[in-house]
């Protein structure tokens, strides 16, 4: 029978079948950080339990540290340190692998695992974050889990799961210069909407998917959770084979040939049979700009903020007016008017060495908007860091009045000491606009790299095209 | 885990779609290395009109009254309403121990996201996913008489209204049977050892690069 890629992956991973539609399913990397982690490794001792197998975790603290140079000298905010002491501790007393802090492979878990090689084609990767989405841009089921689930994990390198349903969202031809992996993703939840995707497991498809590099591929599948479907996937083509050569986790030269042989087999059968099909052209993509508190409240750039009274539905016209309302926007501002206090380049969806170069091109010989206070870029690892150093985009973006900061999850949700201050506005990469989500009464619209630099220049929304 | 049969309770009606787990428990709360303790600061924002952080105590915080947690009609109820994609966004299990610690029992919702509803049969708080226009219902009852008692029976899935009315609910009977019984889900698994052993061993023959 013609299988889809994720039928395959699940196959592939049944330890047991319960017959009841779920199954004990094998996971292979188990990614870890401090903030959904320390309540796990409690119950591990609490049951006076082990880890099943050492090597398939790695670690890393990413939420609560800071950016700025001085934490070499370790964490200042006393709550913060002792979530990533935590972290460190339960590490060490257990053996998992972990960058710790100042390590140059440190950065955002979902990042670093790729970067390492520690998410390969064909595996299944969880992570006690929902944005472990992110790795199936390599034709990996990945999925993010809660605390209860990390601690399953650690001690059974199992989990119990249901078989979701399969949609396949199809972006046909290209897109056009200056529209990114960013607004394709943003763009399909506003058509599918936040819960479009639930229940479901993704997998992109078309040309457009064809044509991103796997960074932008790894953008696309961060954002699927926020159209509701807790895992997406990308078919295996070379590019992702080049990708997952040479790095630490990688196969060794004599698994190798073996493993690209595994790894041509996952994509779905041409006449495989999804559950669901979405259908959109690349060429009608614009940049993308939320205007709202979910991030299916979204539009292109060319877009005014949409009128409640124009929506027949009460529940979602209720929606609207308590976003409008948090936002500070009135019903029918031209997006283009809409003037920014800050501007936020990194987090998982954005922070990796291509999304660095694209912001970089449009700041470059330019300045920072004098109504914008602080724009500030959170390269995504060490690694991710020194690489943009050497093609001196640190300088682009000093030189433009931007900071260049450590490797860390940042203003993205603000657990550490980077945030919008109650009624600042922030042109953001992230990937969540909910309300006080980059602190409180902060107001976030999700952009691409290239928008996001842009709007840090103009101090207000601008086609980037245009500049 | 604590074992769920049936609640019988008065209900607290949160208007609102797409509740996401940031508004169910603020990140400033995601530094507490427990498990319990969260339930202060469930819907912090909302219910607050002053900011907090885990230093602050919450009983020197002005509370909201327009949120509805603050009216005194629905003290003590174990079942929260809510509109379509209740728990979305982020992975936090610290968003059920807070409804948990707060002492809801339930969540109704026309649908919840899926990370969300995994986590709540991990702590023994029951999500029940219920038709829009039965949600409906529920509000329009709630809404007239605070003190309107429903039933929520785990074994019959079902929910009673007091008007007589009955919704039934569906549920993966894994998921009841460990709900019911209260069951350590990972005690149960490692019963399976030698199956996971087994699956490893063949694994490793196949493709061993991924035990690198
Ligand atoms: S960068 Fe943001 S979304 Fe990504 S893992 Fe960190 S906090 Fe979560």
């Amino acid at each position: 029978m013609a299988k889809t890629l994720y039928d395959k992956i699940w196959d592939a991973h049944v330890v047991a079948d319960n017959g009841d539609g779920s199954a004990l399913i094998y996971i292979d990397r188990h990614l870890v950080h401090e903030v959904t982690s320390p309540q796990a490794f409690d119950g591990l001792r609490m049951n006076g339990r082990k880890p099943w197998r050492l090597n398939a975790n790695l670690a890393v603290a990413d939420h609560n540290v800071p950016t700025t140079p001085d934490r070499v000298n370790g964490i200042k905010d006393p709550i913060s340190r002792a979530q990533v002491d935590a972290l460190d501790a339960n590490c060490a007393e257990y053996g998992i692998t972990e960058f710790r802090m100042n390590d140059h492979r440190q950065g955002i878990v979902h990042v670093v695992g790729p970067e390492q090689g520690a998410t390969l084609p064909g595996m299944t990767v969880v992570c006690g974050d929902s944005h472990t989405s992110t790795h199936g841009a390599f034709g990996a089921l990945a999925f993010g889990i809660g605390t209860s689930e990390v601690e399953h994990t650690l001690a059974t390198q199992t989990l119990v799961l249901k078989k979701a349903k399969t949609m396949l969202i199809r972006v046909n031809g290209h897109v056009g210069p200056g529209v990114t992996a960013k607004d394709i993703t943003l763009a399909i939840i506003g058509r599918i909407g936040t819960a479009g995707g639930t229940g479901y497991v993704v997998e992109y498809a078309g040309e457009a998917i064809q044509d991103l590099s796997m960074e932008g591929r790894m953008t696309l599948c961060n954002m699927a959770i926020e159209g509701g479907a807790r895992a997406g996937l990308v078919a295996v083509d070379d590019k992702t084979i080049a990708y997952a050569k040479g790095r630490p986790y990688s196969p060794k030269p004599e698994q190798w040939d073996a493993a690209v042989a595994n790894w041509k087999q996952l994509h779905s059968d041409p006449d495989a049979k999804f559950d669901a099909v979405v259908e959109l052209d690349a060429k009608d993509i614009e940049p993308q700009v939320t205007w709202g508190t979910s991030p299916e409240m979204v539009g292109p750039v060319s877009a005014r903020v949409p009128d409640p009274a124009q929506e027949a539905d009460p529940v979602k016209r209720n929606g609207m007016e308590k976003a409008l309302a948090y936002m500070g926007l009135d019903a029918n501002t031209p997006i283009e008017q809409i003037n920014i206090d800050k501007v936020f380049i990194g987090s998982c969806t954005n922070s990796r060495i291509e999304d660095l170069r694209a912001a970089a091109a449009v700041v470059k010989g330019r300045k920072k908007a004098a109504n914008v206070k602080l724009a500030m870029v959170v390269p995504g690892s060490g690694l991710v860091k020194s690489q943009a150093e050497s093609e001196g985009l640190d300088k682009v973006f000093l030189e433009a009045g931007f900071e260049w900061r450590e490797p860390g999850c940042s203003m993205c949700l603000a657990m550490n000491a980077d945030r919008l201050e109650p009624g600042e506005r922030c042109a953001s990469t992230s990937n969540r606009n909910f309300e006080s989500r980059q602190g409180q009464g902060g107001r976030t619209h999700l952009v691409s790299p290239a928008m996001a630099a842009a709007a840090g220049i103009a101090g207000h929304f601008v086609d980037v095209r245009a500049l | 885990m604590k074992a769920f049969t049936q609640v019988t309770s008065h209900v607290t009606p949160l208007d609102r779609p797409n509740v996401d787990t940031d508004a169910i428990i603020p990140k400033q709360y995601l530094k507490s290395i427990r498990r319990t303790g969260f339930g202060p600061f469930l819907f912090d924002d909302w219910r607050y009109l002053d900011p907090g952080t885990l230093e602050v105590d919450p009983a020197t915080r002005r509370p909201n009254p327009e949120f509805v947690l603050n009216d005194a009609r629905h003290a003590g109820a174990q079942v929260l309403i809510a509109r379509d994609n209740f728990g979305c966004g982020s992975s936090r299990e610290h968003a059920v121990w807070a409804l948990d610690d707060y002492g809801f029992r339930a969540v109704i919702a026309p649908s919840f996201a899926d990370i969300f509803f995994s986590n709540c049969f991990k702590n023994g708080v029951l999500p029940v996913t219920l038709q829009a226009e039965e949600v409906q219902a529920i509000f329009e009852i709630v809404n007239a008489d605070a003190a309107a008692q429903i039933v929520i029976d785990l074994p019959a899935q079902e929910v009673r209204l007091p008007d007589g009315r009955v919704f039934k609910f569906q549920i993966n009977p894994h998921h009841k049977h460990n709900m019911v019984n209260g069951l350590d889900e990972i005690g149960l698994t490692l019963q399976q050892g030698d199956a996971i052993k087994a699956y490893e061993a063949k694994r490793r023959a196949e493709a061993p690069w991924l035990f690198n």
